[in-house]
């Protein structure tokens, strides 16, 4: 499982990325984190807000935190 | 681990290190040879303390904290994607450059979210004009920056600020967008995604309401004395200003009681203390450095004010000009280019170069620049920074003119 972290590095990027890690971790699978902070890389997903999540290529959240439980139920 | 030292994270930590010890040189090196013995020395360190109480004492209770929960409450209560829809590569050309040019009140308070903004909107949503109206227009006329700028510089600066900002967005985006109309219609629009929304369970009106309590309470807390001459309607309001504030604060708490609910409440407090986090500190460090080298308005500091009257005194084309190629050449954390003003006006400097050094200044930097080449090219940027240089210069020259 591939999971990307949308965010140029704001208090809300690094909070998003901090839940999801605890949540891969949690869930106990093998998936790899991958933060992006590159702003051409962010645009090109077509995402208009960050922190983004990007799941297997699907943009599963944007704009938002998300909850721990919400990442567990999208790594399902 | 064999060879770490030759692992990538090594050579981070050493450059980190080097840094340091750079820094601290150069500290000791300050504090080794710097006469602060001097009796400008002394004069510019008291000043720059005296600055800070005047912050402390004149706009922080009354001004700026009343500001930061409306900006947290914008953050958190107004729905984002039912702005950014306006920037899709499908909607219409007079609404994305109408939504652009004032969406920055809502969108922006931090750099951090203009710019993927900006790149999503030229890469895959309206396009290059759009783009650019958005990213002039975000870090000019934001709540804060505007609250503060009337505050501090006098209502018809805040005004000012705000009409040409913009005003300015709109134009600059349409001539982006006429000079790169070729470029831009090759572009290829692409699948984007809004921020998610969620229904708040309030209509607009509340919403709206909300917000207008609180910045009546901000209209009233920061209400300035009336001079002795003032007609007797500001005299009154004056005197009742407090029992007004307390009834609005009581208002909005019934408001916040009956309409939100408590996560609701929780996420509006935390939006204004992560706003609060950011920007002060910054702000408090952008006025000392304004008092030390410029001083109060009639105290003066390091830099003498003869030099700034000579500069960016009056009303000349030179001083306009060169009020606008320095505010987009230098860096203004966020808000902290109203103390540097406050101190260059204090010093000498004239109404309409402090107007285009606002107008140029908070929008664009070196920095910046770098950043935004790197997602439009550097030939879009240079056109881009050119407009702002010169239309900067005609608004402070037309500005000027009216006020001294």
């Amino acid at each position: 499982m591939e999971i990307k972290v949308l965010g140029p590095g704001c208090a809300k990027c690094t909070q998003a990325e901090k839940v999801v890690r605890e949540a891969v971790a949690e869930a106990g699978i093998e998936a790899s984190v991958e933060k992006v902070s590159d702003i051409l890389k962010i645009a090109g997903y077509g995402v208009f807000g960050t922190p983004a999540i990007i799941i297997n290529g699907d943009v599963k959240m944007v704009g938002k935190v998300p909850k721990k439980e919400e990442v567990m139920g999208w790594l399902r | 681990m064999t060879d770490s030292i030759f692992h990538p994270l090594h050579k981070e930590k050493t450059m980190q290190e080097r840094s340091k010890l750079l820094w601290i040189i150069g500290l000791f090196a300050g504090a080794y040879f710097i006469p602060w013995d001097h009796e400008i020395m002394r004069r510019s360190g008291l000043e720059a303390f005296l600055m800070l109480q005047d912050y402390a004492r004149e706009h922080v209770l009354t001004c700026l904290i009343p500001a930061f929960f409306i900006a947290g409450a914008i953050a958190v209560f107004v729905s984002q994607a039912s702005v950014l829809k306006y920037f899709g590569a499908q909607a219409k050309k007079v609404l994305a450059y109408s939504v652009a040019s004032v969406s920055g009140a809502i969108l922006a308070v931090c750099s951090c979210t203009v710019l993927p903004l900006f790149a999503g909107i030229y890469m895959r949503g309206a396009g290059i004009g759009p783009a650019t109206a958005f990213l002039y227009s975000g870090p000019a006329i934001n709540v804060l920056a505007i609250v503060l700028t009337a505050r501090v510089l006098g209502w018809q600066m805040g005004l000012a600020r705000a009409i040409g900002a913009v005003s300015f967005a709109l134009v600059i985006g349409l001539l982006m967008a006429f000079i790169f109309k070729k470029e831009d219609a090759a572009r290829t629009a692409g699948q984007f995604y809004l921020p998610d929304e969620e229904n708040p369970g309030r209509s607009l009106w509340q919403d709206a309401g909300f917000m207008l309590v609180m910045v009546l309470i901000l209209v009233f807390a920061a209400f300035a004395r009336p001079g002795e001459g003032d007609a007797t309607i500001w005299q009154f309001l004056f005197g009742i200003k407090w029992y007004v504030t307390i009834l609005l604060l009581g208002v909005l708490g019934l408001m916040l009681k009956a309409w939100f609910v408590q996560e609701e409440r929780k996420a509006w407090v935390a939006s204004t203390w992560d706003f609060m986090k950011q920007i002060a500190p910054l702000l408090a460090a952008g006025v000392l450095v304004a008092g030390f080298l410029l001083g109060r308005p009639g105290h003066p500091a390091l830099i003498p004010e003869s030099w700034i009257a000579g500069l960016v005194g009056g009303n000349s084309f030179f001083a306009n000009f060169f009020a606008s190629l320095a505010g987009a050449l230098m860096y203004f954390a966020t808000l902290t280019e109203i103390p540097i003003l406050e101190g260059l006006v204090g010093a000498g400097m004239g109404q309409g170069p402090a107007l285009a050094l606002l107008l140029a200044g908070p929008a664009l930097s070196l920095p910046n620049m770098i950043v935004i080449s790197g997602v439009i090219g550097i030939k879009k940027t240079a056109v881009f920074s050119l407009l702002v240089i010169v239309m900067s210069t005609a608004a402070g020259m037309f500005y000027g003119s009216f006020f001294v």
